[in-house]
C-alpha cells in the first residue's frame, strides 16, 4: 500500500507570508520513489515559491519539509542538497563561465573526498577522484547528448541545450528528489518532446522522485502520474491528470487568469 | 614519450623555468655583478616578486570567488611585520649572528611561513563577519577592516608609529633582522624567486581542484553553487583566508627587500605601489581569474611605476604631465579606467596562458566565439 511506505517528500503545513503577503499557505504534498507528480497553477500562484521552500532558500514561516521523515526545517540550502533534494531554476541559472563539463563537475564538489593536502601535492587518490569525477560527468551529459560539447563555455550553448546543462548538473548531486522548475520554458515542440524523453530516461535509470512545475497543460497532462493544483498560494485540488482536466475550480483558475 | 597530458604540462613548465633561470644566472654573470645589476635589477626582481604574489592572491578572492576586497595590502602588513619582528627575535635571542648560514636560512623560512599563517588567521578573522555581505558592502568593511589592521600595527609598543626603524624595536632592519642590504639581495634572490614559484604553484593547484570550480560556481551564481550542494560560506572564508597567506608571505618578502618597515606603506591612501587599489588595478589589468594574467599585470604596471618615478623621458613632457606623474594614484585610476573601457575583461580575461595548450587554445575560443555568434543570431530570429 502506498500509504505505508515512507515518501520522498512530505510538506506538512507549509507555508510563508512576505509582509503582509501570504503566498503559500497549508501547501500539502507526497511524493514517492519513482513517481513524477506535476505542481501547476497560474501565474504567481507560488509554485517557485513552494521550491524555494524545499531548497531552503526561504524560510517558511509555519509547517515543515520532510525528506524520507528527517525534518529538513531550518537547514541551509546546501544541507537540503546534501540531504538529497536538487532542483532547477525557473531562469536558468548556469555557471555561466565555466565550461559544460565544470558545471556538471562543480556539483560533485559536496562527494568528493580530498582535501588540501591532496591537491596541494597531486596525490593518485586526486588523479584518481579527478578522473573518475570527469567519466561520470560525462556520463551524465551523454544522457542528454552534450558530452561533445563538454569544453564549451555554458553561456555560449543554445538556450535548449541550457535548460539540459541545468538537469544534468542537477543530477549530479546523486539526489533522491529532483525539483524542475518549468523545464519546458521557451522551448520549441521539437525541444520540448527531446526533454520529455530525457525526463522519463532520468526516472527510468535513476529511479527517483521527480516534482514538475509547468505551464504547459498538455505536456503535464502527458507525463505526470498526479497531479497538484495552487492558485493564489493555496492548493484548489489535486488528484490524476484526468480528474484534474474536469475539476472546474481549476478550470476557472486558468479561465480566470 | 610520455602519454599524460597533464604531466607533459607540468615536465613542459619545468624545463621552461629551469631554462629561464639558467639564463638569469649566465645574465647575472655577464652583468658581473655591476653596479645597474646590484642597484637596479635586483630590488626591481625582489619588487616584482612580491607584487606577483600579491596581484595573484587578490585574483583568488577578486577573480575566483568575486568578492571584491580592498583590504589585501592590511593582510601584507600583518605578514611584513610579523616576519620582521620574528626575525628580529631570534636574532636577540642568538638564533643567528650574521645573515648566511643555515641558521640564518631556517630563520629566513620560518618567518616567511609565520608571516603567512598569521596573515591567514587574521584573514579568517576579517572574512567571517566581512563574507556576510556583498558587493559594495563587502568592499567598504573589507577597507575598513584594512586600515584597521594598519593602525593597530600603529598602536603595538613593540612595532610603533615610525615603523620598525625608529620604534621602540629601535634596531634598523637593514642592520638587524631580515632586512636585506645591497650585497644580500643578491646573495638571496634566489629566495625571492623561489618563494614566488612555490607560491604560484599552490595557488595553481588550488584553482585547478575542487577548490578552483567551486568558488568559481559561487563567483557565477551564488544561489546556484549552494542549490549544488556547495557550502558557500565555508569555500568563501577559507579562499579568503588561503589568499590571505599570500598577502602575508608577499608581506614577508617586502619586509627582507626593504630597510626600513612602516605601516604608512600599507595604508589605504598611499601613494606608492604598495596600496590595496594599486593591487586591485594589477588583478583587473591582467584579467579577473587568470593567475597568468595576474602576473603579467604585476610586471607591467611595476615597469610603469618604476617608469613614472624614474624614466629620463618623464623630464621631457610637459610640466602639466610632470605634475600628474606626481600623483601615481591618478595615473592608476586612469589606467583602470582605460582598461575597463577598452578591454573590460582585462588583457587575458579569464584565460591562462598555457605553454602546452598555447594553440589548441586559440583554437577553442574560436569555436566558442563562433558558438556565441550562432547563439545571438538564433535568439535574434526566435525573439
Ligand atoms: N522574495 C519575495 N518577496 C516578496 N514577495 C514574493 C517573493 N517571492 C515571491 N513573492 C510573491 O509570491 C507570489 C508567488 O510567486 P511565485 O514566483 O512563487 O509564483 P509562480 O507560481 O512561480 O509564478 P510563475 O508561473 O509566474 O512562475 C507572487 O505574488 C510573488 O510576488
Ligand atoms: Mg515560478
Amino acid at each position: 500500500m502506498a500509504e505505508e511506505r515512507i515518501p520522498v517528500l512530505e510538506t506538512r503545513k507549509l507555508g510563508i507570508t512576505f509582509g503582509g503577503l501570504v503566498a503559500v499557505s497549508d501547501f500539502n504534498i507526497k511524493v514517492f520513489r519513482g513517481e513524477l507528480v506535476g505542481l501547476i497553477g497560474p501565474n504567481g500562484a507560488g509554485k517557485t515559491t513552494v521550491f524555494n521552500m524545499l531548497t531552503g532558500v526561504y524560510k517558511p514561516t509555519e509547517g515543515s519539509v520532510l525528506l524520507e521523515g528527517e525534518v529538513l526545517n531550518g537547514k541551509k540550502t546546501h544541507q537540503f542538497v546534501a540531504a538529497g533534494i536538487a532542483r532547477t531554476f525557473q531562469n536558468i541559472r548556469l555557471f555561466k563561465q565555466m565550461t559544460v563539463l565544470e558545471n556538471v563537475l562543480a556539483a560533485f564538489t559536496k562527494d568528493i573526498k580530498y582535501g588540501m593536502i591532496e591537491t596541494l601535492f597531486r596525490t593518485p587518490k586526486f588523479w584518481k577522484t579527478e578522473k573518475e569525477l570527469k567519466e561520470k560527468a560525462l556520463d551524465l551529459l551523454s544522457i542528454f547528448h552534450l558530452e561533445d560539447k563538454a569544453e564549451y563555455v555554458a553561456a555560449n550553448l543554445p538556450y535548449g541545450q541550457q535548460r539540459k546543462l541545468e538537469i544534468a548538473r542537477a543530477l549530479a548531486t546523486d539526489m533522491k528528489l529532483l525539483l524542475l522548475d518549468e523545464p519546458a520554458a521557451g522551448m520549441n515542440p521539437t525541444e520540448t518532446t527531446e526533454l520529455l524523453e530525457c525526463i522519463n530516461a532520468i526516472r527510468n535509470r535513476f529511479g527517483i522522485a521527480i516534482l514538475l512545475i509547468e505551464h504547459d497543460m498538455s505536456l503535464v497532462m502527458n507525463i505526470c502520474e498526479r497531479i497538484q493544483v495552487i492558485d493564489y498560494g493555496i492548493t484548489i485540488a489535486e488528484g490524476l491528470p484526468e480528474e484534474i482536466a474536469k475539476n472546474p475550480k481549476v478550470i476557472a483558475a486558468y479561465l480566470g487568469q | 614519450m610520455i602519454k599524460n597530458r597533464t604531466a607533459q604540462g607540468y615536465l613542459l613548465n619545468t624545463v621552461v623555468i629551469a631554462v629561464l633561470l639558467i639564463g638569469f644566472a649566465f645574465f647575472k654573470g655577464a652583468l658581473g655583478g655591476g653596479g645597474e645589476f646590484k642597484l637596479i635589477i635586483v630590488p626591481s626582481i625582489w619588487q616584482c616578486c612580491y607584487l606577483i604574489i600579491l596581484a595573484a592572491s587578490l585574483n583568488l578572492s577578486l577573480g575566483f570567488l568575486g568578492q571584491l576586497s580592498l583590504g589585501h595590502c592590511g593582510f601584507m602588513a600583518v605578514g611584513a611585520y610579523a616576519a620582521a619582528l620574528l626575525s628580529l627575535a631570534a636574532e636577540r635571542a642568538g638564533v643567528f649572528e650574521d645573515k648566511s648560514g643555515t641558521a640564518f636560512l631556517l630563520v629566513l623560512a620560518g618567518c616567511i611561513i609565520a608571516a603567512g599563517i598569521l596573515a591567514a588567521i587574521v584573514g579568517l578573522l576579517v572574512g567571517i563577519p566581512a563574507l556576510r555581505l556583498k558587493g559594495d558592502y563587502l568592499a567598504i568593511i573589507t577597507l575598513g577592516f584594512g586600515m584597521i589592521i594598519v593602525n593597530i600595527i600603529n598602536n603595538l609598543p613593540f612595532a610603533g608609529q615610525e615603523g620598525l626603524a625608529l620604534g621602540s624595536a629601535s634596531a634598523s632592519l637593514y642592520k638587524n633582522g631580515l632586512g636585506f642590504g645591497t650585497a644580500l639581495k643578491v646573495t638571496y634572490i634566489w629566495v625571492a624567486i623561489a618563494v614566488t614559484l612555490v607560491c604560484l604553484v599552490m595557488m595553481f593547484m588550488f584553482v585547478r581542484s575542487k577548490y578552483g570550480r567551486a568558488i568559481r560556481a559561487i563567483r557565477d551564481d551564488e544561489i546556484a553553487a549552494s542549490a549544488s550542494g556547495i557550502n558557500t560560506s565555508y569555500y568563501k572564508t577559507f579562499t579568503f583566508a588561503y589568499s590571505a597567506f599570500f598577502a602575508g608571505v608577499a608581506g614577508a618578502l617586502y619586509a627582507c627587500a626593504n630597510a626600513t618597515l612602516s605601516t604608512s606603506s600599507f595604508a589605504f591612501a598611499n601613494g606608492g605601489i604598495l596600496n590595496s587599489t594599486f593591487v586591485v588595478v594589477m588583478v583587473v589589468l591582467g584579467g579577473m581569474g587568470s593567475l597568468t594574467g595576474s602576473i603579467v599585470a604585476a610586471v607591467i604596471m611595476f615597469l610603469v611605476n618604476y617608469q613614472i618615478k624614474n624614466g629620463v623621458w618623464v623630464q621631457h613632457l610637459p610640466a602639466w604631465l610632470q605634475n600628474i606623474f606626481s600623483f601615481p594614484m591618478l595615473v592608476y585610476a586612469v589606467i583602470l579606467i582605460i582598461v575597463i573601457m577598452f578591454r573590460p575583461k582585462g588583457i587575458f580575461g579569464s584565460y591562462e596562458l598555457s605553454l602546452r595548450n598555447f594553440f589548441s587554445d586559440i583554437k577553442l575560443q574560436r569555436q566558442n566565439r563562433l558558438a556565441q555568434k550562432l547563439e545571438s543570431k538564433e535568439a535574434l530570429r526566435n525573439g
